[in-house]
């Protein structure tokens, strides 16, 4: 085991996105003609205010009574016996609403609200990002529309009710997939109709510069944390980090304060659903190729000419076909690697992190959790940080359908 | 002739006889992959400049009417392979330009380079890519000026003047100026789309094709004098996803004017 001594300063500044919104060959800004102005009023934001003491101030004073920060960093004991390992659980399940989409839906909304928008769009897959941005924007007083697929809308009914409740408006998206990408498209359709006055609250680190960069930001206060609680806590850094990675927001946020801390191996785990045929999956780094979708360049599941694939999850939140520039960045560069989890395996982990831990993680992370596992079975006796990005309360449906039917 | 020069002279030749250029936009394999030969020579033989829309599986610039012709002529076999065929005959077989609207990502899987050169040995003129602006065009931009293929621009209400003139200047054969459509009333709606086709063309040495919103051939008449070209889109999509035939309504484009001149 690698031993971690005096790694407690600040890791040196940024080095990604470049000026142009790049992380290496990835990233940029692919959209329509009409979002131009948009975008350069977010960026001229995220320049001149999200490092700003007064807004950062304002957003961890938020973050800490509202979010309830910082979340737990909780030992796996039981957990790490059954799989060879020592664990720890970063709790973003922990944070209010349920999942690491807050930290960012939080500070956006903050952002927007210092721009002046008369209203907030956004898409949500497994409902968390919607909740989230409802959520937010209940708390700052900011009209709110979600664009959502009707499949989504059917399988994480109890999310759709949480965003009514919080006042936002919910619409079913029924053209395309009808899963998280159906509701980006129509998202960004919306966006486009009303520019100025509509502000686009994107959930992932995905999408056109600077979305990627603002989302990291955001969400790399829980590496920081996560960082600095099991250095408090055990003396040292982790052998592997291990996120589960859709769009990438968790497992970015989660990377981030690692990247240079050499010694910390990062594994990002993708929804390998039924299968590795195309339509069955979700592995977008793995399994997929460079193109342009959703505003940014990045990995893709496409076909042989250009055209989207469908994808496949039993976790809404990894039903996506592309990933976010950064990670692609990271996979080719060889700083993180990427795997994937079915969803029998990620339904496996899950139930035993329930059963040993008494600890529900949501769908996604439990893909995290079945990569650990691989991992830690593979190298006994290393130090695993897993990401658990969000709660399984919302999945309660779907668990009880793969177990058999209720009570099963 | 480069595909940019045939584009101008023909918009420009269109103005010296006193009338909008006419633009018609279909979806390449629509309204079915067997029909739409046909349904390209009809619509090329009353158009100026046919724009043929490659269809994408994420059309995020496009209304529903357009992005679900799309996903029906995707689900129908429609391809690249199949729209260059069928630009290829009707190029033989009419006078009009032809110029492809697609999405950056299938133009990407084909190779930048290669589907310009296929471009061009299909017949086609120019290329408009809707999710691609200009300061990440570069790696497009390239080997479609090098093989004559106009890689047309587009601005849009929103866009500053400053940036408008930086877009004409790289713009090739024509501008392609979107004009959103307003929630206000059609005569106030004109009135500032002239006033913003007259900003536009205050910096743009082309000539500038309108699109976006425009139904009415009363609509397209209303452009004489601030743009030389308009797109009709959506109102033709519509009619050939009834099955109509595309030749009465764009008739109607044209004018009185120049039907009996």
């Amino acid at each position: 085991m690698i031993e971690k001594q005096g790694q407690r300063t600040n890791p040196p500044v940024n080095e990604w996105p470049d000026a142009n919104g790049r992380y290496g060959s990835f990233g940029g800004t692919y959209v329509p003609e009409i979002l131009i102005p948009a975008l350069a009023r977010l960026q001229q934001a995220v320049d001149e205010r999200l490092h700003e003491p007064l807004f950062q101030a304002k957003l961890q004073a938020e973050a800490s009574c509202w979010i309830g920060r910082p979340t737990p960093l909780t030992p796996a004991r039981r957990l790490g016996e059954r799989w060879g390992g020592e664990l720890w659980l970063k709790r973003e399940d922990q944070a209010h609403t349920g999942a690491h989409k807050i930290n960012n839906a939080l500070g956006q909304a903050l952002l927007a609200r210092s721009m002046g928008v008369r209203r907030i769009v956004a898409e949500t897959g497994a409902g968390q990002h919607g909740v989230a941005t409802a959520a937010a924007c209940a708390r700052l007083g900011l009209p709110c529309t979600v664009y959502m697929g009707s499949i989504d809308v059917a399988r994480q009914a109890p999310n759709v009710a949480r965003m009514q409740l919080f006042g936002a408006e919910v619409h079913s998206v029924e053209s395309g997939d009808a899963t998280l990408r159906a509701a980006i498209d129509e998202a960004l359709r919306d966006w486009s109709h009303d520019p100025e006055g509509t502000y686009y609250l994107l959930g992932s680190a995905v999408g056109p510069h600077p979305y990627p960069y603002l989302v990291r930001e955001l969400q790399s206060v829980i590496g920081l944390e996560a960082r600095a609680q099991l250095y408090e806590a055990s003396g040292r850094l982790p052998d592997k980090v291990v996120a589960c990675v859709g769009g990438g927001s968790n497992a970015i946020g989660l990377f981030h304060a690692f990247r240079n801390d050499e010694g910390v191996e990062l594994h990002g785990i993708e929804a390998g659903g039924r299968g590795m045929a195309m339509g069955e999956h979700g592995s977008t780094l793995t399994r997929g190729s460079t193109g342009v979708l959703h505003g940014t360049k990045s990995y893709l599941l496409q076909d042989s000419e250009g055209q989207i694939m469908e994808t496949h999850s039993i976790s809404a939140g990894l039903d996506y076909p592309g990933v976010g520039p950064e990670h692609a960045y990271l996979l080719e560069s060889g700083r993180a690697r990427y795997h994937s989890a079915s969803d029998e395996e990620a339904l496996a982990a899950l139930a035993e992190c329930a059963k040993t831990e008494g600890i529900l993680p949501a769908l996604e992370s439990a893909h995290a959790f079945a990569g650990a596992r691989r991992l830690a079975e593979e190298n006994p006796g290393e130090l695993i940080l897993i990401g658990c990005s969000g709660r399984g309360d919302k999945d309660l449906g779907i668990l009880m359908q793969a177990n058999g039917g209720p009570g099963a | 002739m480069s595909g940019a020069r045939r584009l101008e002279t023909r918009i420009r030749s269109a103005a010296s006889e006193g009338r909008i250029a006419l633009m018609p936009y279909v979806i390449a394999g629509h309204p079915t992959l067997d029909g739409f030969a046909r349904t390209l020579l009809q619509v090329a033989n009353e158009a100026d400049v046919v724009e043929v829309g490659l269809p994408f599986t994420d059309p995020t610039a496009d209304g529903p009417v357009i992005a679900e012709a799309a996903r029906k002529a995707l689900a129908g076999g429609a391809n690249l392979d199949h729209a260059l065929g069928a630009v290829k005959e009707a190029r033989a077989a009419s006078e009009a330009c032809f110029v492809l609207m697609s999405y950056l990502n299938p133009l990407l899987a084909r190779g930048a380079e290669r589907v310009c050169k296929e471009l061009v040995e299909a017949g086609f003129d120019g290329l408009i890519v809707p999710d691609l602006p200009l300061e990440e065009s570069l790696e497009l931009r390239e080997p479609a000026d090098a093989s004559g293929l106009a890689l047309i621009q587009l601005v849009t209400p929103l866009t500053p003047t400053e940036r408008i003139a930086k877009l004409s200047a790289a713009t090739r054969g024509f501008l392609y100026a979107v004009t959103r459509k307003g929630t206000t009333g059609a005569r106030a709606e004109a009135e500032s789309i002239h006033a913003y086709l007259d900003r536009v063309g205050s910096v743009c040495g082309l000539p500038i094709c309108a699109g976006f919103g425009l139904r009415e051939p009363d609509q397209v008449q209303a452009l004489l004098g601030h743009a030389h070209g308009a797109v009709v889109g959506t109102a033709l999509v519509e009619r050939l996803s009834a099955g109509e035939d595309p030749r009465p309504f764009l008739q109607e484009f044209r004018g009185p004017g120049c039907n009996s001149q």
